[in-house]
Formats: structure tokens, C-alpha cells, sequence
């Protein structure tokens, strides 16, 4: 039995240590909105919050997460990357925004106000086939301008329960 | 050009409207040709007696449900379609909402494809539109005691003077049963453009919230209770590999391993293969990956990327190859009288899809009927495909639709699906096949690599005409020849999709065409329908070589386009599609040299290159123009696209934002497939498996964009293909503009603009 804290609540699963934590989240657990997009962690779908910092789910096992907090987009909670991700109509197909909103969200924990190429250099991971970067620098942007307190949500006092 | 009157005149199929009370709900549907005569509009609809491609639903609170049978996958299709009937219908977008519809044979074709989905079905969903706000006002008119004619509709409401009903309460008081005939429906007044309150405003597209918070289901994350995992052990080559041996040896020591299955596929789309079956799907990929099985591989499983080129330029230089599929003028003669003969040969590579979401099924046989849960683009195709491998008639099978992680084409081959359900039907029990990525890139129905062969005829510097031969794999022929059309000269029939753009709007005295299969691609992989198909292809080619003769010519490049798209003759557009033809473009293209500051001075190593398409086809034309402005590393060869400038002329825009989109999105494609992507057929296999080695365009690579549109209310047309087209010749021509290199082979490499400049100063 291996233990974690998935978004903000204590888990135990029984999976084999080396299985990667992704197959853990989507179909131990049952939360879908992390997606298997190429398995060896280049196309950034499947990223989640590993004690805050961005971690390829698809390529980390199990066993790296024991003890950790955990994040995945169901966990976010109303960020305000998710209403901008909305009022710029980001999503075309959509499979890869989970991971684009969670690569994201750990570049605005750490910078409040990013530049286009601290944008870039942070974002250049995560893989749209539908070319929507255009789209979704410009939601940085707009939800960087409009929380300064976008940090607090990263602490993990103050992570909370969203019904695993 | 003239404007036209708008899009309010074309032919609808003889079939009648139903407007009716259906329990608590008010129901609305196309008719069946057989009831189109019954009188009683509730009680077809009550006994389904209907075979709608479109309808919707309004309850007793007023909400308006639509069904789209169309895929959902980034196109934001449901939001366009939805905003064509609730404008005409006079809803309340608020109370709008879509549903993507089962393969229930009731919805009629289904295909999301080509570009289509709103050009096509735009009468239809306008008119549905209008003979629901006609069967509401007139009820509504009713229940307030006014006449009909004096009564408003809007906003979901129906209003005459100060009274005025909700379409609520006319669905909870109102007994409506009316039939629309055909003729009727025709007749119905279609709101003119200046009345649009929703068509070519800004809206928020239904599909995008679920894209933000994890909720939005996809194919992949569908389960059902009892269900095992699986994975496909993909043989060496797409066609005749055997399985001579298995050893499960260490498979078997995988925890969760179930074993596995050979799969015989009646259907003859699988030769070889084998699932294996595991408790989860971490657990399949270890066992297959452990899996030892030895083949007798197929016939093409040392073919290569070469090979497949070779005998596509030996195809293209046999003039006694393919089949006439344009023919204008007499190019025998313009030859002969010629004095200088220009020639250029285009190739393109193997191309990858790499949708996002790997292919994947769930199959469930269930009280006799089979049920599939993916995402599919083409259902109307994979249904008989799936029909013939289950051995088991079409009827009982209903493949239920999920938004799709990337379609891009890739979806129109129902191929994934046959293993997930032959899996089921060996096992007894509901199996979900998942492809790992590199699993989806070996059995992936790839772009076919092309060859192109042009020859321009020259006299006192006048252009006489244009010969052009084009082959690759047909992805039509291999999949759906139906659509297969008979050669002018009777000799064979021609894959459309991969034969548009050939014949291009450029008016020209003489000009001749000839495609052509290459049988060795054919042979060797699935050739699939990749985002602008044909015409993606072929532009690269023909824009290219426009540009080589205007060169020729000593002629401005852009200027010689627009002399070209005079209209005249067979180029002069048929109304509404193509209303206005080659001038249409041609104003683009006026609109474009200024939008892109065409003829600006540029340092030393930088240039502006222009392409222009109308893709898809030429019954459907998106008037396009691109001027690409790149920058070339002189020591390394290496492109840069600065900026990209597209002018388009889609008609009218139906959801202007969702038109934007698209165009960004297409016109990436383009910049990923001209500079980026590209791969090569290796041992009988696409070399390129993974981002490993395969490296679509990053954020950071993305140029400046500045894309406009014309402002129109002609028919609208298709967005989903046509801004990929221009963006790759548009960036070549910029190139030699930049350098005086000219690249003719796609992607373009550094080590070409190298290679080739050392040969021109040498």
C-alpha cells in the first residue's frame, strides 16, 4: 500500500511501485482530465503538481509520489487560468489543455508577471496539436494581470478538498 | 466583383419539415420522403417516422437542445451549427445547448471532414431554424389572440406589441403539428444578413468550458463495468506479415498479464496481428512490450522513403502514366510553338498525424448489439467496415461518440476500432484497446509521400501554358472508392481529395494535368487524409512554380497572380459556393499586398515570399493569400518565418472567433509541416515514432501572425484546411527571394538552402 495526498486528501493504492503515477490517477482513482498523450514525458499532457512543481505523470512511477502532494487539473479549483483559458478561447480539441493549465499554473506560482520568453521557455514542453499557443500565451498573460494573488493557491496549507 | 444577393437561393432536397408536440417537448425534424405527405406532423414524430440530418428540441423551460451529427474535435462545429439554427429559429442562446449524436441511422451520413460541415448543411440548419420560429410564431400568435403577422421573434420570445410569450410556455400551452412541405420550407423567408443576431457576432463556443477543468469526456477515458485493457502488437508491415511464433515466456510475468489473442479479421484490414490483454493498461504495455513474436514479414517490409520518391518521379516523367484530369486548351501545340521551356519537379515527405490522443476503442457486445465507444470522423464509413469484421449486419452496431483528442483526418479511417472489437468478440467481454503513441505512429495512415512534375511553356516571354503530373498514395482509393471519379480521357478514375488544387482558378490559355496513383505507397502503408489532403500537397507545388515562372517571366510574383485570376471563362465561380470565382481571389490578393507591405526594403538575408490557394475543392473554394516574411541564417541555411501575413475570404463567418481559430490553427500546420515535422518511410515503416525524433512546432517557434478576413455575406465556406495550404510555398518563395534558393522539396532542411547555394555560386 502506497500513500499520497491527491488533491489536498489522503490515498492509498495497491498498484505496483513502478507504474507510472498517470495510469494511477486516470484509472485507480478515476480522474480523467489527465490525458496519455505520447508516454515519454515530451508532449506534457499529462502534467500534474508534484509538491507544486510540474512532474510528467506519464514517466514518473508510483513510488515518487509517496508521501507527496499531488495536483491535477480536477484539483485546481477555479484558478483564474481557467476563466482566462475560457475568455480567450484557448481549447480547440482540448486534450492537451489539462496539461497546458498545469505547466501554467506552476509558472505563474513562481512569477507573478512572466515575459513572452519567460512564457515560452516555461511552456515549450507542453505539445498542441491544434496550434493553439497563440491562444494560450495570451491567457497567461491576461490571468497573470489579473490575480496577484494567483501564488496562494500553491501552498500547501492552504490546498484544499475537491472530493477525490 | 459584384456582390451577389446573398446566399438565400439554392436547391433544397425534397423533403418536408415537422414541427410537432412530442410529450412535454416540441419537436422538429426533417421528414422522411415517404411521410411526406402525412398530415400529422406529431404523431411521425412521436413514432419516429423521421430521417433528420438535423433537428432540435425545445422543453417546457425553453431550452433548446441541438443534435450535431457532426465530430467535436476543436473545430468548435456544435457552437456553428447551433448559432445557424438558433439565429433563424430566434432562441435564446442562453438556452442553447448541442449533443453529439450516436450512429443511429437516423442522423443520415456521417462525415466530419473536407472541411464541410458547416458549408454543407448551412441551407438545411437555416431553414430548420426558420420553419421552427414560423411553427412558434404562429402558435405564439395564437395563445397572445394577434395575428401571426403582426408578431416578433426573438430572443426567445414571441412579441406583438406590448404582449409578448416565451417559447416556454408556448411548448406548455401550444398543441403545434405542422408540416412543412418542400416547397414551403424553400419558400420560408431566410433572414437576410443585416438581421443576423447571432451569425457573424462574437459567442462563446459551447465545447470550451468542459476543455478547461478536466470534465470533458474523450474516447480514452470512457469505462464499462467489467471491462479488461488491451494492447495491439502491430506487425512489421502494414499488409501480408504472419505470425510464426509466440513466446509469452516473460510476458507472462508481468502482474495483471491476461494473455493474449491473434485477431482474424474477416474485414482484411489487420494481417498479423495480436492483442494483448492485461487488468490495466500500464500493465498490457509492459506484457506486450515482453511479448517475443517472430513474423514472416510482408513483401514491402524493405521499402523505403526513396524507393517510394524514385518511382514517383519515374511516374510523373512517363507521360503515357495516370489519368487526364485537366485538359484545357491544347498543351501538344503551346509546346511546340514554345521557345523556352521551363521545368521543376516538387516532392514532398511522408507526413505524421500525431493527433494528441493516441487512436483508441472500448467494444461491448450487449443484448445482441455492439456497442463501440471512440471518436470517429467518418461513422457512415467504419460502420460496414466494422459490419464485415464482426460479421454481423450494420444494424447491430452503434458507435457512440466522444470528443476527439485531435482528428486532423487521422479519424476518418475507422481502422483502430476492428482491433479493440474483434478483442471483445474473442474474449466475451468488454475490451478497451488503447494505442501507445508509438503503437499510433506505426499504424498511422499516413500523409503519402508526392512527387510533382511541371513544365511551363515559354514564347517571347509570354506564357503559353502549363503541364503538370502529380502522384502519391490515394487515401481515397484505398478507403473509399465510391468517391473516385472517371479521368477525362476515360482512362481510370481519379481520387478527388488528392487531386485538388490541381485545377486552380489561374486562368491559363493551355494547361493539362495528370494524376496518378504510386502504387508502391499504395502497397507499402494506408495512405490517410491529412489536413488539406490533396490540395496540401499539390499547393506546394504549384505555388512554388508560379513563382519559378514568374521569375521567367521577369514578372512581380504577386501581380502575376492577380493578372492570372482574371474570372474569366470556366474560372468566373457558380452561385452561391463559388460565386464571384478567380476575382475573388484576386481581390484577396490586393487586399493581401498591402496587409503585407508587399515590396518593403529588407536587410541582407531576409524576404517576402507570396502563395495563394482555394482550398478544398474547386465546388467549394476558400479564397486564401499568404505572404510569408523570413530571415536565413547565411552560415547555417537555417529559416526563420518572421511573420505571416493571411488574408481570407471565407464568405460569411458563422462564429467569427471559431473562424479565427481555425485559421491560426491551419495555418500552424502549415509552418509545422513547411519547417518542422516531416518523415520517412524506413523498412517498409515510418522511421519517426515518438517527439523523440519527431518535433512538431513549439510555442516557441510561432511566428507573428496577422490573419484577416474580408468582410462578406456570401454563402460561407469551409476553415478548417485551407490556411495550412498557402503557408509552405509562401515561405519558399520567400527563401529565394532572401537567398535566390530555390527549395522544392518539403520540409524544407536547412542543409538544402546549404547545399543548393553552393551549387548556384559554383
Amino acid at each position: 500500500m502506497l500513500k499520497f495526498n491527491l488533491n489536498g486528501k489522503p490515498i492509498s493504492v495497491d498498484s505496483p511501485a513502478d507504474t507510472p503515477l498517470l495510469w494511477v490517477i486516470r484509472d485507480e482513482i478515476g480522474l480523467k482530465g489527465t490525458k496519455f498523450g505520447c508516454g515519454i514525458a515530451m508532449c506534457g499532457a499529462c502534467t500534474v503538481h508534484l509538491n507544486g512543481n510540474p512532474v510528467r505523470s506519464c514517466s514518473m512511477p508510483l513510488s515518487a509520489a509517496e508521501g507527496a502532494d499531488v495536483r491535477t487539473i480536477e484539483g485546481l479549483d477555479k484558478h483564474p487560468l481557467q476563466q482566462a483559458w475560457v475568455d480567450e478561447q484557448v481549447p480547440q480539441c482540448g486534450y492537451c489543455q489539462s496539461g497546458q493549465i498545469m505547466q501554467a499554473a506552476t509558472l505563474l506560482a513562481e512569477n507573478a508577471n512572466p515575459s513572452d520568453s519567460e512564457i515560452e521557455t516555461h511552456m515549450n514542453g507542453n505539445l498542441c496539436r491544434c496550434m493553439s499557443y497563440i491562444r494560450i500565451k495570451r491567457a497567461i498573460k491576461k490571468a497573470a494581470a489579473s490575480a496577484p494573488g494567483t501564488v496562494a493557491i500553491y501552498e500547501p496549507d492552504s490546498a484544499r478538498s475537491t472530493g477525490v | 466583383m459584384k456582390p451577389s444577393k446573398g446566399v438565400q437561393q439554392l436547391p433544397l432536397s425534397r423533403r418536408s419539415f415537422l414541427v410537432g408536440s412530442v410529450g412535454a417537448s416540441l419537436v422538429m425534424a426533417f421528414g422522411n420522403l415517404a411521410c411526406a405527405s402525412r398530415p400529422n406532423a406529431a404523431d411521425d414524430l412521436a413514432n419516429k417516422r423521421f430521417s433528420p440530418a438535423t433537428w432540435f428540441e425545445i422543453d417546457g423551460e425553453g431550452n433548446v437542445s441541438i443534435n450535431v451529427a457532426r465530430a467535436e474535435m476543436g473545430q468548435h462545429v456544435g457552437t456553428a451549427w447551433a448559432r445557424i439554427v438558433a439565429d433563424e429559429l430566434g432562441a435564446d442562446w442562453d438556452k442553447v445547448s448541442i449533443i453529439h449524436v450516436d450512429t443511429d441511422p437516423k442522423w443520415g451520413y456521417m462525415v466530419t471532414g473536407g472541411s464541410w460541415s458547416v458549408n454543407k448543411s448551412f441551407f438545411e440548419l437555416s431553414r430548420a431554424g426558420a420553419a421552427g420560429r414560423t411553427a412558434l410564431q404562429e402558435a405564439g400568435a395564437q395563445l397572445l389572440g394577434k395575428p401571426a403577422g403582426e408578431c416578433q421573434v426573438e430572443n426567445g420570445r414571441v412579441s406583438c406589441g406590448s404582449k409578448s410569450i416565451g417559447f416556454a410556455e408556448i411548448v406548455r400551452r401550444g398543441n403545434l403539428d405542422r408540416v412543412f412541405s418542400a416547397d414551403e420550407l424553400a419558400a420560408l423567408p431566410a433572414k437576410p444578413a443585416s438581421q443576423y443576431k447571432m451569425m457573424g457576432r462574437e459567442a462563446q463556443a459551447l465545447d470550451i468550458p468542459a476543455k478547461t477543468d478536466g470534465t470533458a469526456v474523450f474516447g480514452i477515458d470512457v469505462e464499462l463495468p467489467g471491462m479488461v485493457f488491451a494492447r495491439p502488437v502491430i506487425p512489421p508491415t502494414r499488409y501480408g506479415s504472419e505470425i510464426l511464433s509466440i513466446d509469452e515466456t516473460d510476458a507472462a510475468k508481468t502482474p495483471g498479464y491476461l494473455g493474449y489473442e491473434r485477431l482474424n479479421d474477416p474485414s482484411n484490414t489487420l494481417q498479423g496481428w495480436l492483442a494483448v490483454i492485461a487488468d490495466t493498461y500500464p500493465a498490457a504495455i509492459k506484457s506486450a512490450d515482453a511479448l517475443i513474436v517472430n513474423y514472416q514479414a510482408g513483401p514491402t517490409a524493405k521499402v523505403s522513403e526513396a524507393d517510394i520518391q524514385r518511382e514517383g518521379e519515374r511516374l510523373v516523367e512517363d507521360k503515357n502514366e495516370g489519368y487526364l484530369f485537366v485538359d484545357h486548351g491544347d498543351m501538344e501545340k503551346a509546346t511546340a510553338e514554345a521557345d523556352t521551356t521551363l521545368e521543376a519537379t516538387y516532392r514532398t515527405a511522408s507526413n505524421l498525424h500525431f493527433q494528441l490522443e493516441p487512436v483508441n476503442a472500448l467494444a461491448e457486445l450487449s443484448d445482441g448489439v455492439w456497442h463501440i465507444h471512440t471518436g470517429s470522423q467518418w461513422q457512415s464509413l467504419t460502420m460496414p467496415l466494422l459490419a464485415l469484421a464482426l460479421e454481423v449486419p450494420e444494424t447491430d452496431i452503434i458507435i457512440h461518440q466522444y470528443y476527439l483528442g485531435g482528428g486532423f483526418g487521422r479519424r476518418l479511417a475507422g481502422d483502430y476500432i476492428i482491433p479493440a472489437a474483434l478483442t471483445s468478440k474473442a474474449l466475451g467481454r468488454p475490451v478497451k484497446m488503447v494505442f501507445t503513441r508509438e503503437d499510433d505512429t506505426r499504424f498511422d495512415c499516413i500523409r503519402s509521400p508526392s512527387v510533382q512534375h511541371f513544365s511551363a511553356a515559354i514564347d517571347g516571354g509570354k506564357l503559353l501554358g502549363i503541364e503538370h503530373a502529380a502522384t502519391a498514395g490515394w487515401p481515397t482509393k484505398a478507403m473509399a472508392p465510391g468517391f473516385l471519379f472517371e479521368s477525362l480521357d476515360k482512362k481510370g478514375k481519379i481520387d478527388p481529395f488528392s487531386s485538388s488544387g490541381a485545377d486552380h482558378w489561374y486562368s491559363l490559355k493551355n494547361h493539362r494535368v495528370r494524376m496518378i496513383t504510386n502504387e508502391l505507397a499504395q502497397s507499402t502503408f494506408l495512405p490517410g487524409w491529412l489536413r488539406a489532403v490533396g490540395a496540401g500537397w499539390i499547393g506546394w507545388g504549384v505555388e512554388g512554380f508560379f513563382d519559378e515562372v514568374a521569375v521567367a517571366l521577369n514578372e512581380d510574383p504577386l501581380d502575376l497572380r492577380i493578372r492570372l485570376l482574371d474570372g474569366a471563362d470556366h474560372q468566373a465561380g457558380v452561385s452561391p459556393v463559388s460565386v464571384g470565382g478567380a476575382t475573388r481571389l484576386a481581390g484577396v490578393l490586393k487586399k493581401l499586398k498591402k496587409q503585407g507591405n508587399w515590396g518593403q526594403t529588407l536587410p541582407e538575408g531576409e524576404g517576402l515570399g507570396v502563395a495563394a490557394c482555394t482550398g478544398q475543392e474547386r465546388t467549394m473554394p476558400t479564397w486564401v493569400g499568404c505572404i510569408a516574411h523570413v530571415k536565413v541564417d547565411q552560415d547555417s541555411g537555417k529559416i526563420r518565418v518572421k511573420k505571416l501575413s493571411v488574408q481570407v475570404d471565407c464568405g460569411t463567418q458563422v462564429h467569427p472567433d471559431g473562424a479565427l481559430a481555425q485559421v491560426e490553427s491551419s495555418v500552424l500546420w502549415g509552418l509545422s509541416l513547411a519547417l518542422f515535422e516531416g518523415t520517412e518511410i524506413a523498412d517498409g515503416q515510418v522511421a519517426d515514432r515518438n517527439l523523440d525524433t519527431y518535433s512538431p512546432l513549439r510555442m516557441a517557434d510561432v511566428p507573428e501572425l496577422d490573419i484577416q478576413f474580408v468582410q462578406s455575406n456570401e454563402m460561407p465556406v469551409g476553415l478548417g484546411e485551407p490556411g495550412l495550404i498557402v503557408v509552405g510555398p509562401a515561405i519558399a518563395n520567400a527563401v529565394y527571394a532572401a537567398t535566390g534558393v530555390r527549395l522544392r522539396d518539403l520540409p524544407m532542411k536547412p542543409e538544402d538552402v546549404i547545399t543548393q547555394r553552393g551549387s548556384r555560386v559554383s
